[in-house]
């Protein structure tokens, strides 16, 4: 095995392209380090990003935030401008293994791994967050919501890889949450998570809304028809009805040991009504 | 397979060593650097036995390749006494009991010195979530958090 540090993006793509998908990324290393430890991957090169400029860095960008792809929890935690623009986006993060983790695992390489299970990606979905991927051909970008194709598959080609991710702006009556469900009080994965977006009108209504929903799928799924239930309302008891029932029928969760299908597809709701009231409040807040 | 050269700060003390690529943190500390203060329990960052504390943050020393060390500030269990002068952490879980086979305290005590420079003052939630990522099997956690608790009390009359 090889262990390799570029500069640059364009010496990355170089890498991974040369390389016939037998390098990987290392990021954070609390996915990749497990797996090549267990024995399912056995890759001939790593490709550490985290020298690459900017990486490791949240800068503003366009009244948003840009988050590098090294940049671990912990340290996105405690910046006071990503808390107070995308406070769901944080927590979900934050919720990610314990604190030896959180000093290293990245909101990218959540993404990347692809489960649907993952606890940072209903928010950055639901944040219509943009997702920033370097390849031969230069950067492009990716909608969060169209990034995972299905369990561990991306839409990364040949030689391509997320230097960050980026957390649009937003007006100031505007908030999010995140919530999930686990069977213990600190770090589980999973059973089912929803993470809900909402701007207010001036009048105190829903004027947009984006409502994601994990573990209940093969992906994290953006719901529209759970959004369109409450915009235009205070999440009165008919909206907030009709917003776990898109939820409830969106999902297509499996059965195993960790919950039932029926037993997600109830919580699914459950989460995404309590994700809406918490952003709800924090956007009256804001107001 | 190239073996890389490593220049690191340990425990304040410029270090150099030499890892095969795919060597983790914790065995080039363990192995080449006869630091066998962090221990490997479970080797998947479960269990936190391999803690140290890697430029100003916790980490599971078994999820770092010794390589990304390069250039990195590294704290381990043994940089905590100065001299004989147990850290008042160390000496909180002799006194209180805080430990039974030992398995798992370097890499609490490391952890509860990072909460205790972050946090001087800290709740019995706060330390129990903040080290909820070490495992011990022998003590039940409670005379853990008493011991984190009477060392904090400790450091903030100091």
């Amino acid at each position: 095995m090889q262990y390799m540090k570029p500069q640059t993006a364009a010496e990355v793509s170089d890498i991974l392209a040369r390389s016939e998908g037998a390098a990987r990324i290392l990021g954070g290393g609390t996915d990749l380090l497990v797996q090549m430890r267990s024995g399912m991957i056995e890759p001939e090169t790593i490709v550490d990003i985290k020298h690459l400029d900017g990486i490791r860095d949240i800068t503003s960008e366009d009244g948003g935030l840009r988050i590098g792809a090294a940049v671990s929890g912990q340290r996105l935690g405690e910046h006071e401008g990503a808390k107070a623009l995308w406070p769901g986006v944080v927590e979900a993060c934050e919720l990610i293994g314990s604190t030896q983790i959180q000093g290293r695992c990245t909101m990218v390489g959540n993404l990347c791994n692809g489960g649907p299970a993952a606890d940072s990606v209903p928010a950055m979905i639901a944040a219509a967050a943009v997702v920033r991927i370097e390849g031969p051909d230069g950067p492009r970008d990716c909608p969060a919501e169209d990034f995972v194709t299905g369990p561990g598959k991306t839409v990364l080609g040949k030689g391509e890889f997320v230097s960050s991710v980026f957390l649009p702006a937003r007006p100031k009556a505007a908030s999010d949450a995140y919530l999930r469900f686990i069977p213990r009080t600190e770090m589980d994965i999973a059973v089912a998570s929803a993470g809900v977006n909402i701007e207010l009108a001036d009048d105190g209504t829903i004027k947009s809304a984006r409502v994601a929903i994990g573990a209940v799928g093969p992906r994290v799924i953006l719901v529209p028809d759970a959004a369109d239930a409450i915009i235009g309302s205070k999440l009165e008891d008919p909206a907030i009805a009709a917003l776990v029932r898109a939820c409830e029928a969106a999902s297509s969760p499996i059965d195993d040991k960790r919950g039932t299908a029926e037993f997600r597809t109830t919580v699914v709701g459950v989460l995404a009504k309590r994700a809406a009231r918490i952003a709800m409040t924090r956007a009256g807040e804001n107001q | 397979m190239k073996n890389i050269h490593v220049s690191t700060v340990l425990n304040g003390d410029e270090t150099e060593f030499v890892c095969a690529p795919e060597e983790t943190l914790l065995d080039a500390l363990r192995g080449r650097l006869g630091m066998t203060g962090a221990k490997e329990g479970c080797g998947t960052g479960d269990c936190g036995a391999c803690t140290v504390e890697m430029d100003g943050r916790l980490v599971c020393s078994c999820l770092v390749l010794g390589a990304e060390a390069e250039g990195a500030e590294i704290k381990t269990v043994e940089g905590m006494a100065v001299g004989e002068g147990l850290h008042p952490l160390q000496q909180a879980f002799i006194d209180h009991a805080a430990l039974q086979c030992g398995i798992c305290t370097p890499g609490i005590l490391v952890a509860a010195k990072t909460l205790l420079e972050r946090n001087p003052d800290p709740t019995d939630t706060e330390v129990r979530y903040w080290l909820a990522g070490n495992l011990c099997r022998c003590t039940g956690y409670d005379k853990i958090i008493k011991a984190v608790q009477i060392a904090a009390a400790d450091m903030r009359g100091a």
